[in-house]
């Protein structure tokens, strides 16, 4: 059964519908990358899962589980969990702060969860103590995705997470998406460096228009010369 | 030699000036101090000026006196004036009529996406219903909270005179310390202490990581009400208890919650010493230090009987000063706050 099955959504900031019909399917333990133009709706898709806007027609299902236009609160506790692009720490509390409000929902005892973020983001755990918002674009991003793990998601949810960073930086913070992918976390992200993202992802659609235009494996899609064409900027 | 030491220097004037401007800039500080913190958490977390908090400090006194009045004959219990001791009573009245008044009145305005000028209209007309209904039941006169009216006062002897400090006086200075602390302690340690400083940072972050915002404005009003029933228990404590009790006293609140850094509760107390150190140094007669000087003065100079910045009638103008002087040259408070959009 599919991990995520988000079958012809409509949606829109009220007013004309952004997203006309936008399918997204993964199975579990996957990476789904979102690519596409600007303004193609990509962001949007995200947000639409995440219950951040509202959905008016079509379905999301988690696990089997109808959870269409559910709240963001709710949905954190269904498995769901978000990094926005930006804006995504609370500048004034350290580090370990931080990864502690990822686990606000959590009674129980989380302190193995924080060494096992420390382990996929070492930097972190030198920099513990330190305002989140006194660190580096990378570091910032690496504290975020870390409170986003926080819950033990099914499926992570990745809002650009390399926008703004470094070459060095988006390489190291690609081998962390496939190193908590391969401890079990499904990860659906939106990727402005498509080609790249493409590359480790088992599941790519390409959006324009609001809708699905290709969709396939990662490797379908970069080897499709329309997609190429069209989308990762010639064929090289 | 020692004696003569302890002679030579001023003590009546210096101690004038430990009772009358150290000790009374202290007093004054606590109370605007208590109050800055609930305005300044209350701003942090939902973002407007909530001008009804003077008055939800009078309704706290008034719960203390109804409790003193309830429970006991007005006689103090165990040494302490009763209405500190039933205080805890009234500051938990407090903090449920505070969370009552968010759902009623703000809550509502909040769903309906209201921009934050409209809610800070909503918290005048709060204000103006609280002031009715104080006076609707306690009339527009003054109330004695302590019965008898003759306060504990404590005489601390230095260089033959006395530092005078009175019972209020002193019970209000100890709990903001004790307050001060244990804010501290509810916000870098407690849970829900780190999520009110989530929320304060980053509000659609705090909801996407499932921070319960609910939950979040429960505890601000919990906390904000029961210090400010605090705050108003024991200035009517150190005072009379009267129905403006606090509403005169809701500038110089603002201005300790600008001047630390609007949404710093570190800045609030901060602020809330400075506006009362600076509003009673302000109107403090200077001539009483510089009297002793006289004879080593030249002849030419006479120094006058009364020399204070600011006549004591006009204390109230001082907090403006305060604010003018803060807002140009560092607009976001002494501790950096938060930009107002």
């Amino acid at each position: 059964m599919a991990l995520l099955d988000m079958s012809d959504i409509h949606a829109g900031y009220g007013g004309a519908n952004i997203l006309n019909g936008v399918a997204i399917a993964i199975d579990a333990h996957e990476i789904g990358v979102i690519v596409g133009p600007n303004g193609a709706g990509k962001s949007t898709t995200l947000k639409a899962l995440f219950g951040l806007l509202t959905v008016s027609q079509g379905t999301i299902l988690l696990d089997g589980k109808d959870i269409t236009n559910r709240a963001p609160e709710a949905l954190v506790r269904d498995g769901l969990s978000f990094v926005p692009q930006e804006f995504n720490v609370f500048p004034t509390l350290s580090v370990e702060e931080n990864l502690e409000m990822g686990a606000f929902i959590r009674r129980d005892d989380f302190r193995h969860l924080i060494d096992k973020v420390y382990g996929f983001f070492p930097p972190l755990k030198d920099k513990r103590r330190q305002a989140a918002g006194e660190l580096s674009g990378g570091q910032r991003q690496m504290v975020a995705m870390g409170r986003a793990l926080m819950t033990e998601p099914k499926l992570l949810l990745l809002d650009e997470p390399t926008a703004g960073l470094s070459p060095r930086y988006m390489g190291e913070i690609f081998e962390r998406i496939i190193e908590i992918n391969a401890a079990g976390v499904g990860i659906l992200m939106v990727e402005q460096n498509a080609r790249q993202a493409l590359a480790l992802a088992h599941r790519g659609f390409v959006l324009a228009g609001g809708r699905n235009r290709f969709t396939g494996t990662g490797a379908e899609l970069l080897a499709d010369p329309d997609v190429a064409k069209s989308f990762l900027g010639g064929g090289e | 030699m020692e004696a003569g030491f302890l002679a030579s220097l001023p003590a009546q004037e210096l101690v004038f000036f430990i009772n009358r401007g150290l000790l009374a800039g202290l007093i004054i500080g606590s109370v605007y101090a208590l109050g800055a913190v609930g305005v300044t958490l209350i701003f942090g977390i939902l973002r407007f000026a909530h001008f009804a908090h003077g008055d939800m400090m009078t309704i706290g006194a008034f719960v203390a006196l109804v409790c003193v009045a309830l429970f006991t004959g007005g006689e103090s219990i165990a040494g302490l004036p009763a209405a500190f001791v039933l205080m805890p009573i009234a500051m938990a009245v407090t903090a449920l009529a505070a969370i009552g008044i968010d759902r009623g009145f703000y809550a509502p305005l909040r769903r309906a996406k209201v921009r934050p000028v409209v809610i800070v209209m909503s918290s005048i007309g709060v204000m103006l219903m609280m002031q009715g209904l104080v006076r609707l039941f306690a009339g527009t006169g003054t109330w004695q909270l302590e019965a008898g009216g003759a306060k504990t006062i404590y005489r601390l002897p230095l260089l033959g005179r006395d530092v005078i400090l009175t019972q209020p006086q002193a019970l209000l200075i100890g709990f903001t310390a004790l307050a001060a602390i244990a804010l501290h302690f509810f916000l870098t340690r407690s849970r829900m202490g780190k999520a009110m400083r989530a929320v304060s940072d980053n509000p659609d972050l705090a909801r996407v990581s499932g921070i319960s915002i609910d939950s979040v404005v429960r505890a601000t009003w919990a906390i904000a009400g029961a210090l400010a029933a605090a705050a108003g228990t024991l200035l009517a404590l150190d005072v009379t208890l009267k129905p403006d009790l606090a509403f005169n006293i809701i500038l110089p609140i603002f201005a300790a919650a600008i001047v630390g850094g609007i949404g710093q509760p570190y800045g609030a107390m901060a602020g809330g010493m400075l506006v009362g150190f600076t509003e009673t140094f302000a109107v403090f007669n200077w001539s009483v230090l510089l009297r002793p000087l006289q004879p080593w003065l030249p002849d030419f100079i006479d120094i006058p009987n009364r020399i204070a910045f600011v006549p004591t009638e006009y204390k109230i103008v001082v907090p403006f000063f305060i604010l003018i002087a803060v807002l140009i040259w560092r607009p976001t408070g002494i501790f950096k706050g938060r930009v107002v959009k």
